[in-house]
């Protein structure tokens, strides 16, 4: 990893949010260095899309941030002005949605989206914004004479490639991008992801990358977080991960993908279903589902009783399970 | 010997472009050929747009089809309109949808939801209808029966719910289940279970399944068969294992590279669906094989390994007529 990777850019201590009285985010810790991928990954409802809307300050009620900080280059963002996180959205982190394709004005042209966002964040004339804009477009593989088009005119891949490109247009340090292809053809969703791979490279900037698509952010994440009910349960380099991955509800959502190649094995998958958030359960959050959670176990007490800390098993690996680190 | 035997089907849509709304025709389905057979799954693969679900829903008669035949047993039903007739023909062929929220009644118990089917078709005696009830939870899993019956819709998981859907399907004794991307909404480590219970239903039930997806991963895991759609047509079809480890037509290779970890795609664009297409192959602006014949004439399903069959020029060449 090169110098400019350590420096810590976004840091999340005990991040807490609240859906009313239901707990969606319960105490994440996690540091995005400038220039690397962040990975997230988990199922519908464990609180991936509230930790990427709590990073970018735009969580709305009912959501409520209760508890931890959101320090981005170690100045929190908990208490900040309006105005101030207005200027802190999009010149320092830009956000693409899961929809955002569907996130363009009918009604306008390609090139004047562009031109709005950049002079309500900058002072530009539009002549200079157009021209970086169709250099935006360029980039992710669309043609500059689009700028003209309206959006109904685009595929819902080229759509999505103009977000992108228009939430690059203030070069942020922090591009969130959650569930960015999950509407999108493998096809498409290919391109697109070797565009953002590529944009990255030459621009810097650091990613965080949310999707319940675990395969993808192996190949794409240098760090990767699973979530599970509001926690981190597992944190590890993206190869580490996928080697060795630790906790048992990693492991079974890796089981849960068939294979391309080699050997059809029968899979198991994982018994049961997420818990519900109003009423999650005692001690370790995943025990009625664990399949290494039995009675014959020694620490089965603890199991049902204690949640279980996140704690580094190796260095840069952190597993929240009693069982970790014991267990091959 | 097939369960559904589905002949040159083909279903247009009227289509309206442009501002001024020249009138044109999708051509959603085209001469689609193909069988189910009992204790066989196959998988119908394709990105949106390609007509896979327009399939499923010609194949349930929810459409009815321009052209073509669909063949249960002895009889074509592509055109049978009567109400009767309809209803003897979904007694054997049954289909699950994508979105198990949407699909059952949130008014209603389980129970209702199973039981319905059963006094409908007549499948048992009154008497026995509980018990039935019971006993089709417990084929896919949802156990006990008794309270899962009692329960409504929104008080079970989302795979739960899928089940349900599964098990009202099989209610009636069908010979062919069609499922149109059953897992989709499900969460990942969910899907898994519901592709199990497929491959168990499959091999106690000798059903023939027909797997609509967009996911050639699980297709792999519980198809025998595939067939690849691309804009309407069928471009290639063959024993699963066959295919994905040979496949024949370049858009087959660039579905497959698109998974790759790594890998770097050559073939761009996106695929669309044909509005008054042009003789010629669809896949041709795309297509890094593409010589003169394939933008005149449409090229023809040809078997050019066993059982393994392209619409290619190039890969799969046929007799030119």
């Amino acid at each position: 990893m090169s110098a400019v990777a350590t420096r810590t850019l976004v840091e999340l201590r005990g991040l807490t949010v609240d859906y009313g009285s239901v707990r969606a985010v319960d105490g994440v810790d996690l540091e995005i260095r400038a220039g690397e991928i962040v990975g997230l990954a988990g199922e519908s409802g464990c609180g991936k899309s509230t930790v990427a809307n709590a990073v970018m300050q735009i969580l709305r009620p009912p959501a409520r941030l209760t508890g931890g900080s959101v320090l981005f280059r170690g100045d929190d963002l908990v208490g900040k002005s309006a105005e101030e996180l207005r200027r802190y959205r999009w010149r320092n982190v830009a956000m693409v949605f899961q929809s955002a394709m569907n996130a363009l004005n009918p009604v306008m042209r390609v090139g004047d989206q562009f031109v709005d966002a950049m002079k309500a964040h900058e002072h530009i004339d539009r002549k200079a914004a157009l021209a970086r804009a169709g250099e935006l477009l360029e980039t992710v593989g669309i043609d500059p004479s689009r700028l003209r088009s309206y959006p109904h005119e685009l595929s819902g891949g080229m759509r999505q490639r103009v977000i992108i490109a228009i939430a690059l247009s203030l070069s942020p340090e922090l591009l969130i991008l959650d569930e960015p292809t999950t509407a999108l053809d493998v096809v498409v969703q290919r391109e697109i992801l070797q565009q953002i791979e590529e944009l990255q490279r030459d621009f810097g900037f650091a990613v965080l990358f949310i999707t319940h698509d675990l395969s993808l952010l192996v190949e794409f994440a240098d760090r990767i977080a699973i979530m599970y009910a509001g926690e981190i349960v597992e944190l590890a380099e993206a190869e580490r991960l996928h080697d060795e991955p630790q906790h048992p509800y990693t492991r079974g959502l890796m089981a849960s993908f068939p294979p391309l190649s080699g050997p059809v094995t029968r899979l198991v998958g994982i018994p049961g279903a997420p818990p519900d958030l109003a009423d999650p359960p005692a001690g370790c959050r995943f025990h009625p589902r664990c399949p290494l959670c039995v009675p014959q176990e020694p620490l089965y007490r603890r199991q049902l009783t204690e949640r279980p800390a996140l704690r580094e098993v190796e260095p840069g690996h952190l597993v929240a399970c009693h069982l970790a680190g014991r267990t091959a | 010997m097939s369960a559904l035997d589905v002949h040159e089907l083909t279903k247009h849509f009227p289509a309206t472009t442009g501002i001024v709304g020249s009138r044109g025709r999708v051509h959603a389905v085209d001469d689609v050929s193909f069988r189910l057979s009992p204790g066989r799954i196959t998988a119908l693969v394709g990105e949106s747009g390609s007509g896979k679900s327009t399939v499923a829903r010609l194949l349930v008669r929810l459409y009815a089809p321009t052209a073509g035949t669909i063949q249960l047993g002895e009889r074509d039903v592509a055109r049978d309109r009567s109400k009767r007739a309809l209803r003897r023909y979904r007694a054997q062929v049954q289909m699950i949808f994508q979105d198990p929220f949407g699909s059952l009644n949130p008014a209603k118990t389980i129970h209702h939801h199973l039981a319905r089917p059963l006094r409908i078709h007549g499948i048992v005696p009154d008497r026995d209808v509980d018990a039935r009830v019971h006993e089709l939870l417990e084929t896919v899993g949802l156990v006990p029966p008794e309270l899962v019956a009692a329960k409504y819709p929104h008080q079970l998981s989302g795979g739960q719910r899928q089940r349900v859907a599964i098990a009202r399907a099989l209610a009636v004794e069908p010979v062919v289940l069609l499922a149109d991307e059953p897992t989709s909404m499900l969460d990942v480590s969910i899907r898994i279970g519901i592709l199990n219970l497929m491959l168990r239903l499959k091999e106690e039930r000798q059903l023939a399944f027909l797997y609509v997806t967009h996911d050639l991963a699980s297709a792999r895991y519980v198809a025998d068969d595939i067939l690849v759609m691309y804009a309407g047509q069928i471009v290639e079809q063959g024993p699963i294992e066959q295919v994905l480890a040979e496949p024949l037509h370049p858009y087959t290779q660039l579905l497959l590279s698109a998974l790759q970890p790594g890998a770097r795609l050559e073939t761009r664009g996106q695929a669309g669906a044909a509005v008054d297409p042009k003789p010629g192959c669809r896949f041709v602006g795309r297509c890094p094989l593409a010589i003169d014949v394939c933008s005149q004439v449409t090229p023809a399903l040809v078997e050019a390994r066993t059982q393994q069959a392209a619409r290619c020029h190039v890969r799969a060449p046929g007799v030119l007529q």
